[in-house]
């Protein structure tokens, strides 16, 4: 959605995700970029060249961080400490909004480092829609949450994944980050229709959108981050632009990353939706 | 089942370790068939098991913290050998599961346990060990927060005089990046040969890689016991290893350890081979060093607010 209050009423295009192997190439060519994704937690530490790098990155470019450790899903308590740091990045960044994802990871103080699928009740949805507006409340800026990619499903649940996401952003009144090569990578291993998802999100809460690649295995898709784009998933991009307008746009590109040229090549490809979203607005 | 307890049921068989041809275990948490643990919670679908979905998550833990380990221990990896590495590296991560939100902190117990579990650390203890705390102490020193260091005139204020009273009452606060190590073996010279040869892989044939790795392990099981004093420090955000001698690493230590400049120097000499006429010369040396390299910063000298 462009310009709401989800994305701190900014209008930003296509980014990339900000990623080691292209510093030299960023630092060095200061090729045009709309605006870069970082993952919050390689940024919250007290020193040094990670630091150093990014503050050369938002002399020049427009920074949005996501994280990934938030665990907003998690029944335990915030990490306090995870939250200060998060608050003092945001205010060296000044991100004009913040994601992470509708999952859990963390439990009695033990963390899994992965993005675990939550099971879809209305508690779950409760306890997490009240995380998600604890954080925004702390960081005086706009949440997003993400949906994830995930391999299995819980006898548990009452609801599908995107009445969950529904339950959980009208409780929190908070963004979303809608992650349409997620969207296809669940609807192949759990036998729903993409566009069934798509199709339900409230689109004036979508404050961004993913898109990546994945890899297919004998049983089941990965969520691997290392391939370009497939056209199933811009078809599912092409919908939910129309759906919600011009919406800040991020390639994730993270394992078997190529030329920083390719990945902004391959992220450049949504422009043909983006703008044909704009014209479908001026008529 | 409440949220909570089905995220520890979750998390209990996510973290269990996997087989050794690295699959979920057959045996649950506590016992009982993990088929049928799986079932309690996780859906099957028509192509995939409830064990198998839940497998695909054990998996992925393990193979991210393993991958984390290995990825930060080059050199004790080197040391041990890749087998027992994973092995040493798999009963650490049973004992001290992640308790933080960035991997960063994942080896923060490593060499304590390390030292308590003498026999995951190899045939030399203290080679091990030598070498994990170098690691670590290259990764705190990687990111740790650098202080704005002190300058001659602020050295001056600090001391109130510059008489030699007044310097020996001084007390000078290390910057928290810089770490210093005791060590029984050359183990610097070694880590920065593992990297280079890992950096020498990325251009080299798997097979002849791996020929060259087998050398070095050979190599390394070699390494002679030598005492080393080492300062794992920055220079424009950059880590570097700088030997320094027995008298000058008391030195520092003592006054890592709030001591006076006075009550650092004088034992540092103590049994020392420097002859004494010598001694005044060094230090100054020293310190024009530790100096130049903003090794010192006063507390009171905070960064300015971004």
């Amino acid at each position: 959605m462009s310009a709401s209050r989800f994305n701190g009423f900014t209008d930003y295009g296509i980014g990339i995700g900000l990623r080691s192997p292209h510093y030299h190439h960023i630092l060095t060519r200061k090729p045009v970029v709309d605006w870069f994704e970082i993952i919050s937690e390689n940024f919250m530490i007290d020193g040094g060249r990670p630091l150093q790098i990014l503050d050369q990155i938002l002399e020049q470019y427009r920074v949005v961080q996501h994280g990934v450790s938030m665990y907003f899903g998690s029944a335990e308590k915030l990490n306090r400490e995870h939250l200060r740091r998060l608050k003092d990045l945001v205010k060296r960044t000044k991100t004009p909004w913040l994601s992470d994802h509708l999952c859990w990871g963390s439990v009695d103080g033990r963390y899994t480092h992965d993005l675990l699928p939550m099971p879809y009740t209305f508690e779950a949805a409760k306890i997490t829609a009240q995380k998600v507006k604890a954080v925004q409340d702390f960081l005086e800026i706009p949440v997003a949450v993400e949906n994830v990619s995930s391999y299995a499903e819980y006898h548990e649940s009452e609801m599908t994944e995107w009445e969950f996401l529904n339950e959980v952003v009208e409780r929190a009144d908070c963004g979303i980050l809608l992650d349409v090569n997620n969207i296809y990578v669940s609807s192949q291993n759990h036998s729903f229709h993409p566009l069934d998802y798509v199709n339900s999100v409230p689109a004036e809460r979508v404050a961004q959108i993913h898109i990546a690649g994945h890899s297919k295995y004998r049983k089941y898709i990965l969520d691997t981050h290392d391939h370009p784009v497939i056209d199933p998933v811009w078809k599912l991009y092409e919908r939910a632009i129309q759906r919600v307008g011009h919406t800040a746009t991020l390639l994730e590109w993270d394992d078997s990353i190529p030329s920083f040229q390719e990945v902004h090549d391959e992220a450049l490809k949504a422009n043909k939706f983006l703008s044909a979203s704009v014209l479908a607005e001026a008529v | 089942m409440s949220l909570l307890e089905l995220q520890r049921a979750v998390a209990r068989a996510v973290m269990q370790p996997l087989t050794a041809s690295q699959n979920m275990q057959r045996r649950a948490p506590g016992g009982g068939s993990m088929q049928r643990y799986a079932a309690r919670f996780i859906k099957p679908n028509d192509r995939l098991t409830s064990f198998e979905r839940l497998e695909i998550y054990n998996k992925q833990y393990w193979f991210r913290v393993l991958d984390s380990l290995i990825e930060d221990f080059p050199g004790l990896r080197a040391v041990l050998g890749e087998r027992r590495f994973d092995a040493m590296a798999e009963q650490y991560l049973v004992a001290h599961p992640s308790r933080s939100f960035t991997l960063r902190h994942l080896p923060s117990q490593l060499v304590p346990w390390l030292r308590k579990h003498p026999k995951w650390a190899g045939k030399d203890q203290k080679l091990a060990l030598d070498i994990a705390r170098l690691e670590w102490a290259d990764i705190e020193a990687f990111d740790a927060k650098a202080e704005p260091p002190l300058e001659q005139k602020d050295l001056l204020q600090t001391n109130g005089s510059d008489s030699g009273a007044g310097a020996a009452k001084l007390k000078l606060t290390l910057q928290p990046y810089l770490r210093l190590l005791d060590l029984h073996y050359p183990v610097d010279d070694l880590l920065l040969e593992v990297r280079k040869e890992d950096e020498d892989t990325d251009f080299a044939s798997n097979a002849f890689a791996e020929r060259r790795k087998r050398k070095r392990v050979r190599a390394v099981a070699k390494l002679k016991p030598s005492e080393i004093f080492l300062a794992v420090h920055r220079i424009d955000n950059s880590v570097y290893f700088r030997r320094l001698e027995r008298e000058e690493f008391a030195i520092l230590s003592a006054l890592g350890n709030g001591k006076t400049l006075g009550a650092a120097i004088q034992p540092a000499f103590r049994n020392s081979a420097v002859p004494t006429e010598e001694q005044p010369e060094k230090v100054q040396t020293w310190f024009a060093t530790w100096a130049a390299l903003g090794w010192f910063w006063h507390p009171q000298k905070k960064h300015p607010p971004r």
